[in-house]
C-alpha cells in the first residue's frame, strides 16, 4: 500500500467570508480539516480616526467615537466624553447621568443580541437566532431614534452630559420592552443554550485560562467567561453605577460557550439596572453648559467604561488648545483577538470560525 | 395486484391516474409495433409523475414553501411580492437564474465543471420510478425497488464531489471531501437500518412493503422505530440539510461544492437539492409511514394525494430542524454516525433477525405485530438513550448559567463561595 501525501494548504477567511463580522481576515493553514497555523491579518477597515481627531475640537470628535465601534455608538460617546470631562474637570448632573446609564445598557443589549444572533450563526443555526435577536434589537434602536434622532450612530452623549432630555413617550416605550425582554432572553436559552447540539459545537472550543486571560489583557465577556470576576462598573464606577444593584456573571472553563451564556446572563442583569435608573431617575437639569470650543487645561486622562465587548478606553492629551494633543482608544474586541492564534490552532476550521464569532468582534473598532 | 385494485379501470378514474396511460397505451399497441409502446411507456410516466408531483411539488413546496416556513420561523415575511403571496416567486427566481452568467473560473476544469450539474439532475429524475404512487401507480415496479433507490440516490454524491473538485477552489474543495465523507459513513448505517424493515416484509420492492403494511394494517415506523430514526437522521446528512449540512456549511465554508456555480448551473444543485429531499421524504413515506396507504381511507381519497401529503408533511420536518438547529462539526457527525448509530442499526437488526425467525418458526399469526411494535419502540427509546450515556453523554453536568458575583475581585475557582466578600 502506497503512503497517502498530505500537505498543509492555506485557507483565506476573509476579507470576503460571510462570517467574518466585516472586513476581518484568517490566514488559516490546514492539514485536512485540523488547524494547525492561523495568522490574522487586519487593516481593511482602518480610518486614521485618531489622527483626524487631532484635527478637530473636542465636541467634534464625538461623531467618530460613533463609527470605531458601530455596534455600540452609545457606549463609545460616553468613554469620549468621560475622558475629556476628566481632563477639564466637568461635573455632569445627577439626571445626565442616569440617562447616560440608561442608554448604555439599552445599548448593551442591543450589541449583545447582535453577538448572539452572529455567534449562533456561526455555529451554523440557520439565520433563526440572528432573526430573533435583531427583531429585538430593532426594538432598542427605535428608542434610541426617539431620544437621539439616529439608530446606528446616535452622537447623543455631549461633554457634560446629554445632548437631548428623554422625549416623555420615552419611559412608557423603555418599560414595554423591558417587561418582554426577559421572555425573549429565557427564548433564546431555550434555543441555544440548552440545545445538544449547540452545547457540542461550543463547549470546550477556544478555551482561555483565567491565567491567560489577564497574561493577555483581556476584558468584558472573554475575561469573565474564564472565570474571573471582573467588570468596571464594579470596579472602577462612573455615572454613578455603584447605587444600581446588578451582579457579575462568571463563566467555568474560559470556552466559548461560557462567553456565550455570560453574555446572555449579562442582559438580564442590564434590564435590572435599566429598571432600577428608570425608577430613581431624578430631575433637574441633563447637562452642564460647556463652551463649545473647549479648551481643558494642560494634561492627560485616560477614561475607562464596562463597554459591551470588555474595557473601552479613551486617553485624551490636551496642550491647551481647542482639540486634543493626542487622541487614543483601547479598543477591547482588538485586545480581545490577541489570543486568536491560541484558541485555534489545534481546532478544525469549523471550531476556528465558533471562536471567531465569541470574540464578538468590530472591525471598525480594530481597525479604526 | 388486481385482487387490491381499488379503483375502477376507466380512465377518467381520478383515483388511479394509470388508468389514463393504460388506456394510451393499449391504443398504441393497437395501432402500432410493440416497441412503439415500450418506448413510449417510460416516457409518459415521467413527464406525468414529473408534471403531476415532482415539479409543483419542488416549485411551489419546496422552494416557495419552505422559504416562507423558514421566514415565519425567523418572525420575518419570507416571499410576498411576486403574484398572489408570492406565489409566482420560484417561477421569477428561474428566470433571473436563467439570465445571469455561468461563470467557470479560469483554471477550473470546464468540461467537469459542465457536467457536474447534469450529473446531478439526472439521478433526481430517476429515483422517481420506483416510488409507488398508488396500486398501479408506479412506473417501474421492479423487484429490487429499494436497492435501485439507494443506489441511484448515492449517485449525486459524485456528481458534488466532481463539482468540488473541478472548481479549483479551495473551500470548493473543503465541501467535495465533506460530502463524500459524509455519504460514506452514513450510507452504511441507512443500508444497515433499512434491512430491518426488509427482514420484516420480506421483499426489496417497495410496493411489495406498502401492501405489506397494509396488509398487516400498521405502519412500519411503529414496528422499527429505530430504522426510522436513523433513515431520518442519514437521510437529512445524505441531503445536507442542516444540522448537518456540512458539505454547504454557509459559515465555514462559504458555499461548498457550490462556492464557484452560479447562474442556472447553481440553479440546477438548488433545485435538485429540493428534489432529492422530496425524494427522501417519498422514499422514507412508503417505508415507514405506509405509503399511498392510510388505514382503509385510500379507499375514498386517491392514494396518490395521501402519498403526496405523507411526503410533504415528512418535508416539513426536514424544514423544521434547519430552521432550528445549528450545524455539527464534521469529527462530530462521523462519531455520530460510526460510533453511534452504526452499533444502533446493527442492533436493530439482530433484534428484527430473533423476532422475525420466532414470529415464522412457532408460527404466531400475524397478531403479533403490535406486540413486536410495543416491544421495539421501549427497545428503541432504551438504546438511543442507554448507548449515549455510554459514550458518555452526561447532559446535567452541563451547568447552563453562569455563576454570580456580586463584587469585582479576581479569579473565582469553581466551587468558591460566591456573591461577595472577597
Amino acid at each position: 500500500m502506497t503512503e497517502i501525501r498530505s500537505e498543509p494548504f492555506v485557507v483565506n477567511i476573509g476579507p470576503q467570508h460571510p462570517s467574518t463580522h466585516g472586513v476581518f481576515r484568517i490566514k488559516v493553514t490546514v492539514d485536512g480539516e485540523r488547524v494547525i497555523d492561523a495568522e490574522m491579518v487586519m487593516g481593511y477597515l482602518h480610518r486614521s480616526m485618531e489622527k483626524l481627531a487631532e484635527e478637530r475640537t473636542y465636541t467634534q470628535n464625538i461623531p467618530f467615537t460613533d463609527r470605531t465601534d458601530y455596534l455600540s455608538s452609545m457606549s463609545n460617546n460616553l468613554g469620549y466624553c468621560l475622558a475629556v470631562e476628566k481632563l477639564a474637570g466637568i461635573e455632569v448632573p445627577p439626571r445626565g447621568n442616569a440617562i447616560r446609564v440608561i442608554m448604555a445598557e439599552l445599548q448593551r443589549l442591543a450589541s449583545h443580541c447582535m453577538a448572539i444572533g452572529a455567534f449562533a450563526n456561526d455555529t451554523g443555526a440557520w439565520q433563526t437566532p440572528v432573526m430573533w435577536t435583531f427583531r429585538e434589537r430593532e426594538k432598542i434602536l427605535d428608542l434610541f431614534e426617539m431620544t437621539s434622532g439616529a439608530r446606528l450612530t446616535c452622537n447623543y452623549m455631549r461633554i457634560g452630559g446629554v445632548a437631548f432630555d428623554l422625549p416623555k413617550e420615552f419611559e412608557p416605550a423603555c418599560r414595554k420592552l423591558l417587561a418582554t425582554f426577559p421572555s425573549f432572553i429565557d427564548e433564546l436559552h431555550g434555543l441555544l443554550s440548552e440545545n445538544e447540539i449547540f452545547i457540542a459545537r461550543t463547549r470546550g472550543i477556544g478555551v482561555i485560562s483565567a491565567e491567560q486571560a489577564i497574561n493577555a489583557s483581556l476584558s468584558g465577556p472573554m475575561l469573565r467567561g474564564s472565570g474571573v470576576a471582573w467588570d468596571i462598573r464594579k470596579a472602577d464606577p462612573y455615572c454613578g453605577y455603584e447605587q444600581y444593584d446588578f451582579d457579575i456573571p462568571i463563566g467555568y472553563n474560559g470556552d466559548s460557550y461560557d462567553r456565550f451564556i455570560v453574555r446572555l446572563e449579562e442582559m438580564r442583569q442590564s434590564v435590572r439596572i435599566i429598571e432600577q435608573a428608570l425608577d430613581g431617575l431624578p430631575g433637574g437639569p441633563y447637562r452642564t453648559e460647556v463652551p463649545l470650543a473647549l479648551r481643558p487645561p494642560k494634561g492627560e486622562a485616560y477614561a475607562r467604561i464596562e463597554g459591551p465587548r470588555g474595557e473601552l478606553g479613551y486617553y485624551v492629551v490636551s496642550d491647551g488648545g481647542p482639540s486634543p494633543f493626542r487622541f487614543h482608544i483601547r479598543p477591547p474586541s482588538f485586545i480581545n483577538l490577541s489570543l486568536l492564534k491560541e484558541m485555534t490552532v489545534g481546532g478544525t476550521v469549523a471550531d476556528a470560525i465558533v471562536v471567531l464569532g465569541s470574540v464578538d468582534i468590530v472591525v471598525g473598532e480594530i481597525d479604526r | 395486484m388486481s385482487a387490491i385494485l381499488l379503483a375502477t379501470e376507466h380512465w377518467w378514474d381520478l383515483r388511479d391516474l394509470s388508468n389514463i396511460s393504460r388506456e394510451i397505451l393499449d391504443f398504441l399497441r393497437d395501432v402500432g409495433p410493440d416497441w412503439l409502446a415500450y418506448v413510449v411507456s417510460p416516457l409518459i410516466g415521467f413527464v406525468a409523475a414529473f408534471l403531476i408531483f415532482v415539479l409543483p411539488s419542488q416549485l411551489f413546496v419546496g422552494v416557495y414553501g419552505e422559504r416562507r416556513l423558514i421566514g415565519r420561523m425567523q418572525s420575518r415575511l419570507g416571499p410576498n411580492r411576486v403574484g398572489k403571496f408570492g406565489l409566482l416567486q420560484p417561477i421569477a427566481d428561474a428566470i433571473k437564474l436563467m439570465q445571469k452568467e455561468a461563470i467557470t473560473p479560469r483554471g477550473a476544469d470546464k468540461w467537469v465543471m459542465w457536467a457536474a450539474p447534469v450529473v446531478f439532475v439526472a439521478p433526481a429524475v430517476l429515483v422517481w420510478a420506483v416510488i409507488p404512487f398508488g396500486p398501479n401507480m408506479v412506473i417501474a415496479d421492479i423487484p429490487v425497488g429499494l436497492v435501485y433507490y439507494l443506489a441511484v440516490a448515492a449517485l449525486p454524491v459524485l456528481a458534488a464531489f466532481v463539482a468540488g473538485w473541478s472548481s479549483n477552489n479551495k473551500y470548493s474543495l473543503f465541501g467535495a471531501m465533506r460530502v463524500v465523507a459524509m455519504a460514506i459513513s452514513y450510507e452504511v448505517a441507512l443500508v444497515l437500518g433499512l434491512l430491518g424493515v426488509v427482514l420484516f416484509t420480506s421483499t426489496l420492492s417497495l410496493q411489495g412493503i406498502v401492501e405489506w403494511q397494509r396488509a398487516h394494517d400498521i405502519w412500519l415506523v411503529f414496528l422499527q422505530p429505530l430504522a426510522f430514526i436513523i433513515y431520518f437522521i442519514s437521510a437529512s446528512a445524505e441531503l445536507n440539510r442542516t444540522p448537518t449540512d456540512i458539505a454547504e456549511a454557509e459559515s465555514e465554508i462559504v458555499a461548498g461544492y457550490l462556492t464557484e456555480y452560479s447562474g442556472m448551473k447553481w440553479g440546477l444543485f438548488y433545485g435538485m437539492d429540493i428534489g432529492y429531499a422530496l425524494a427522501a421524504a417519498a422514499f422514507g413515506s412508503t417505508v415507514f409511514l405506509g405509503g399511498w396507504s392510510f388505514f382503509g381511507l385510500e379507499k375514498w381519497v386517491p392514494p396518490w394525494l395521501i402519498l403526496v401529503a405523507k411526503t410533504h408533511l415528512f418535508y416539513f420536518v426536514f424544514i423544521w430542524t434547519r430552521g432550528t438547529l445549528p450545524r455539527l462539526r464534521i469529527d462530530q457527525l462521523m462519531a455520530l454516525a460510526w460510533k453511534y448509530m452504526l452499533p444502533l442499526a446493527a442492533l436493530n437488526l439482530l433484534v428484527v433477525a430473533a423476532e422475525r425467525l420466532w414470529w415464522h418458526e412457532a408460527e404466531l399469526g400475524d397478531g403479533i405485530v403490535y406486540l413486536f411494535a410495543a416491544a421495539n419502540i421501549a427497545l428503541a427509546l432504551l438504546l438511543l438513550v442507554g448507548w449515549a450515556r455510554v459514550l458518555g453523554y452526561r447532559p446535567e453536568r452541563v451547568p447552563t448559567r453562569p455563576r454570580l458575583v456580586k463584587q469585582a475581585g479576581g479569579y473565582v475557582p469553581p466551587g468558591a463561595e460566591l456573591g461577595g466578600g472577597r
